[in-house]
């Protein structure tokens, strides 16, 4: 169960974000979750949107470089020490990035975790106890 | 070949030939242009100083600024009735320089381009899409008649309104490709995106007006599936014709019955011996409209005399490194921005186009790279983002020993260019 996220590559400029969220604005794009990671010239824009597929080809129409991936989703309850545990109960596996969401719909709290074997991730999130959202359920949060 | 039997000239009646007519132009000089025989009397030469072609060494170079002085028609050696064409330079830098040409000159200029064509596989069966802009710069017309009077077809395109490109291109079979390099760059991207290539008859490219690397020459290659060939000319010796590549594609054949070329230092001006790089020095020698004597060229080449392959005895000068006016000079480094381009082009992920800006910082010049990142898939992660950063800094660094800025920016935002590009952004 995975669920599939959007990059975004974003000039380190005056307005370049404006830019990506103007065409996600247009098409009517729903963010259901969205993080920012920079570096001195230029940063990533990652999100998680109802229809990627759809999002994409928008992006690709106006020549910005932007792809689609699959990321592991994990529920866990909004307390101090909850992203700790999940971390701790992956360690061994490395993770590229890392980012968490809140919604209005439940207590719950939400991370987007990008590994490379996200199979791999799941089973050991799961036999620990953690549970996996899909697609489906960020979508109808 | 379209002329074999002066293409395949045996070197001594190469020279015998150069000889003949470097004394008929000298005279021509002498008796019918008064400007430019003012400038060699007030270098201290005379009529009498010329017995023979091996005494041009003692005669001073003609070089951009003695256009800009005798702007526009002084360095003419024939009044303006006998002038049927003029064309002239871009001019970036103030006036262009004016070429002029009167029947017989425009005779030759055919015949040159012919030969160039033929070189690179043309035959009148082609249907020849000129891309060059049709105007002052000799490139349009110059080609467009050659191929003329081949017995081509041409397509006048010129340059400009790439979809429509594409679809004559398409929809009238073009087998053939007359553009600057930059511009078939940007079309041959079109052509990709709009996945047409297999619907394109294109076979061979014709690229000149500017120097290449070998790398873009691949990219183009790959991306219309076409033999890309180079050629060469500048418009103060005439325009594109003086020199251009064979199917063999090792290095552009002179026409040596109408140029005597040499290479220089551009430091001391002093001749290099035969495979030397240095600034390639042009003296025509059929010209009526404008003769001259050593025309600095500014580009940067080598010759061999060697014959080649294909049987042409001609001299063959390398793809011009740069224009000396283009180098850049870096922390005391002189830098072309075509090794530039050459590290770039075959770097993943990243596109063709790229801007080189120039700044300095206190006391120390700095040298931004700017390429656009075109592949997403690299996205995921900062780490491989990092190392095409890296890749091509240390790749420039292995070549011209210097550490460069490299910064990936987003598609699209580097200029395009429908004739000649300008890669450099010099802001000290």
């Amino acid at each position: 169960m995975v669920i599939e996220q959007i990059s975004v590559f974003v000039e380190n400029k005056q307005g370049a974000l404006s830019e990506v969220l103007e065409v996600l604005a247009e098409g009517k794009i729903d963010l259901r979750a969205i993080s920012i990671a920079d570096t001195s010239d230029f940063g990533i824009l990652r999100m998680i949107v109802p229809d990627p597929d759809k999002t994409l080809a928008l992006l690709k129409a106006k020549g910005i470089t932007a792809s689609k991936t699959e990321v592991t989703g994990c529920k866990l309850p909004d307390e101090p020490g909850a992203l700790y545990r999940v971390l701790k109960t992956l360690e061994g596996i490395s993770v590229e990035y890392i980012y968490a969401f809140l919604t209005r719909r439940d207590e719950d709290a939400y991370v987007i975790i990008r590994v490379e074997d996200n199979e791999r991730a799941q089973e050991v999130l799961r036999a620990a106890g953690h549970t996996i959202i899909g697609s489906e359920d960020v979508y109808s949060l | 070949m379209w002329q074999p039997e002066i293409e395949t000239m045996p070197r001594e009646s190469i020279r015998a030939l150069q000889e003949e007519r470097f004394l008929r132009t000298w005279n021509h000089i002498w008796d019918r242009a008064p400007a430019q025989r003012g400038l060699l009397q007030a270098a201290g030469i005379g009529r009498g100083d010329v017995k023979s072609l091996s005494d041009i060494v003692k005669l001073p170079f003609t070089d951009k600024k003695a256009f800009a002085d005798n702007y526009p028609f002084g360095l003419f050696a024939v009044p303006q009735e006998e002038v049927i064409r003029l064309h002239g330079t871009s001019g970036t830098t103030g006036k262009p320089a004016m070429g002029g040409y009167t029947a017989g000159d425009m005779a030759v200029w055919k015949d040159l381009i012919a030969r160039v064509c033929a070189a690179a596989g043309v035959t009148k069966r082609d249907l020849a899409q000129v891309s060059f802009g049709y105007g002052l710069f000799t490139g349009g017309f110059g080609l467009h008649q050659g191929l003329e009077h081949m017995g081509v077809c041409v397509l006048p395109m010129s340059a400009g309104q790439t979809e429509k490109q594409l679809m004559m291109m398409r929809d009238m079979g073009a087998t053939v490709l007359v553009s600057t390099p930059s511009y078939a760059l940007y079309l041959s991207e079109a052509v990709r995106e709009h996945g047409i290539k297999d619907q394109l008859k294109l076979r061979v490219g014709l690229f000149g007006g500017e120097g290449h690397t070998p790398e873009m020459a691949a990219q183009i290659e790959e991306n219309l599936g076409i033999t890309a060939t180079s050629n060469y000319g500048l418009c103060e010796l005439t325009g594109p014709g003086v020199s251009g590549e064979c199917l063999f594609r090792e290095g552009m054949h002179i026409a040596e019955d109408h140029f005597y070329t040499e290479i220089i230092d551009p430091e001391t001006g002093a001749v290099l011996p035969e495979g030397e790089t240095g600034e390639l020095v042009v003296t025509p020698l059929t010209r009526e409209a404008l003769p001259l004597i050593r025309y600095r060229t500014k580009d940067i080449t080598r010759v061999t005399y060697e014959r080649c392959r294909c049987g042409r005895t001609h001299v063959r000068m390398d793809p011009t490194l740069g224009r000396s006016d283009d180098m850049l000079i870096i922390r005391g480094v002189n830098v072309f921005p075509s090794q530039i381009e050459s590290v770039l082009i075959r770097q993943e992920h990243i596109g063709p186009h790229y801007l080189l800006v120039v700044r300095r910082e206190g006391v120390t010049d700095t040298l931004e790279v700017q390429v656009e990142l075109i592949d997403g898939s690299v996205l995921e992660s900062f780490g491989m983002l990092e190392k095409i950063k890296h890749t091509i800094q240390s790749r420039i660094k292995d070549i011209l020993g210097l550490t460069v800025k490299v910064t990936l920016v987003a598609p699209q935002t580097i200029e395009r260019f429908m004739g000649k590009a300008r890669r450099v952004k010099d802001e000290r």
